[in-house]
């Protein structure tokens, strides 16, 4: 599935400074479902995207507390964060707060 | 959730697409609607807690990160629509850290630019002689945040009475200010504890100190920042990461996540704290050396330069707080009950 994924506040310096990334998911189906969600993604990214820190990204199966998902600028939380399930050529932003202001 | 992706309206104004979920009330809301309640919260805070007089002369500080530039931007429009009567200005510190603030004091140029803003920067290294650079080379990466908090408490000070300023505004959030609530408490710091809670505070300083953004979840202003596509400058400060308030951010967030209204419950609770009357508190005098405001014969930030000067970086940090002069105490003496300890003594 191809999608385009940035990151900002900082979480860029994680991904060798590169701040918008067009990729293409490979994923498996799971439980019948052909569909790619938040969870899985993540997964992916921190596999293949994340060179470093990655609990600067990650805590768990989520996103680290104080790290902002917008899925086509729509705050996740609208969608089921994890849950929400991904289409061709969404682009999903990852904005970190965690940093002075 | 499973299927087709449903698609969420507005609950305000039903017309447009839901764009985020705000913390503090979990409505689903338009961005449009965001930005109008968004800028309304702010303005009621304002009016409600009479934070400015028509006339007032307010700098802002501005660091380019995402809350000072977003509060520049707000306090400029409400301003002007609702006709404040206030003179804006900018007022920026620069503590001398490479790599951290020279990148961060370019985005304070262009918010300059942008927002028509006068701008005024002041530096340690003229303030006091000694860049952060230089101090961390000397005490390393240790109570690194202790220096530079103290000192730029001084230089805002200093910087907007340059600036003839009425008052001094910080773009503090809510999630800033429950943080800080919950290190003083850890602490034992009953002083800080009364004060750190105020949106206007007096006594820190010459210059009254107040945050609009106290209620302000910081989710929001970074939403606000990003649909607006505001310029701002996020790195974390590289001396920051052994700094103790990390770990009150961790245990906020966490809460955050769990239930949203935490922030603005720990605030309210550290608002609701009240010392009992036979605890000593230090009282607030003038400084020997500078004349600055402090309760102790010398102010936080002499002892520290103090300490620098003359090669001696432990000078003001850690256990003992012993009056200028003294040997260091070994604060292990048996028998003594924390009810007897001065407030703020308490260390980890």
């Amino acid at each position: 599935m191809q999608l385009t994924l940035e990151f900002g506040g900082g979480l860029e310096l994680l991904c060798d400074s590169k701040k918008i990334h067009n990729v293409n998911v490979e994923f498996e189906q799971q439980n019948g479902e052909d569909k790619l969600t938040m969870k899985g993604l993540l997964s992916w990214v921190r596999t293949n995207l994340i060179k470093e820190r990655p609990e600067m990204f990650m805590k768990g199966d989520t996103v680290r507390p104080g790290v902002l998902v917008l899925v086509n600028d729509c705050d996740w939380e609208l969608s089921g964060q994890l849950n929400t399930s991904l289409e061709e050529k969404d682009v999903v932003v990852f904005i970190s707060t965690l940093h002075g202001g | 959730m499973e299927g087709k992706r449903s698609v969420r309206m507005c609950c305000l104004c039903n017309e447009r697409r839901a764009s985020l979920s705000r913390p503090k009330t979990l409505e689903q809301i338009c961005r449009e609607c965001f930005y109008l309640a968004f800028e309304d919260e702010i303005h009621q805070i304002i009016v409600s807690n009479r934070l400015f007089i028509r006339g007032d002369r307010v700098a802002i500080g501005a660091s380019g990160g995402k809350d000072s530039t977003v509060l520049a931007y707000v306090l400029s429009k409400l301003n002007r629509i609702h006709d404040y009567g206030l003179h804006l200005f900018l007022l920026s510190v620069d503590e001398g850290i490479t790599g951290y603030r020279d990148d961060s004091l370019e985005t304070v140029h262009r918010n300059q630019i942008q927002y028509g803003l006068p701008l005024k920067v002041v530096s340690y290294k003229d303030l006091y002689g000694w860049t952060m650079d230089e101090i961390v080379k000397l005490i390393g990466l240790k109570n690194n945040c202790t220096f530079c908090g103290v000192f730029r408490r001084q230089a805002l000070d200093r910087g907007a009475a340059f600036l003839k300023a009425d008052k001094l505004v910080t773009g503090h959030n809510a999630d800033d200010i429950a943080e800080t609530v919950l290190l003083n408490i850890l602490r034992g710091d009953i002083a800080r504890l009364s004060r750190c809670s105020s949106i206007i505070t007096a006594e820190d300083g010459p210059i009254p100190r107040c945050k609009p953004f106290k209620y302000t979840y910081e989710k929001e202003i970074v939403m606000y920042a990003y649909f607006k596509k505001f310029d701002y400058f996020s790195t974390e400060c590289i001396y920051s990461p052994n700094a103790y308030r990390g770990f009150a951010r961790e245990f906020i967030k966490d809460l955050e996540r769990i239930r949203p209204r935490a922030i603005l419950d720990v605030i309210k609770s550290g608002e609701n704290f009240r010392i009992s009357t036979t605890t000593k508190m230090p009282e607030q005098g003038t400084c020997e050396r500078c004349g600055y405001i402090s309760s102790q014969k010398w102010c936080k930030a002499c002892v520290l330069l103090d300490g620098l000067n003359r090669g001696l970086p432990k000078l003001g940090i850690g256990r003992s707080r012993v009056a200028i002069g003294c040997k260091e105490e070994n604060e292990s003496h048996g028998g003594k009950s924390i009810e007897s300890k001065q407030c703020g003594s308490l260390d980890f």
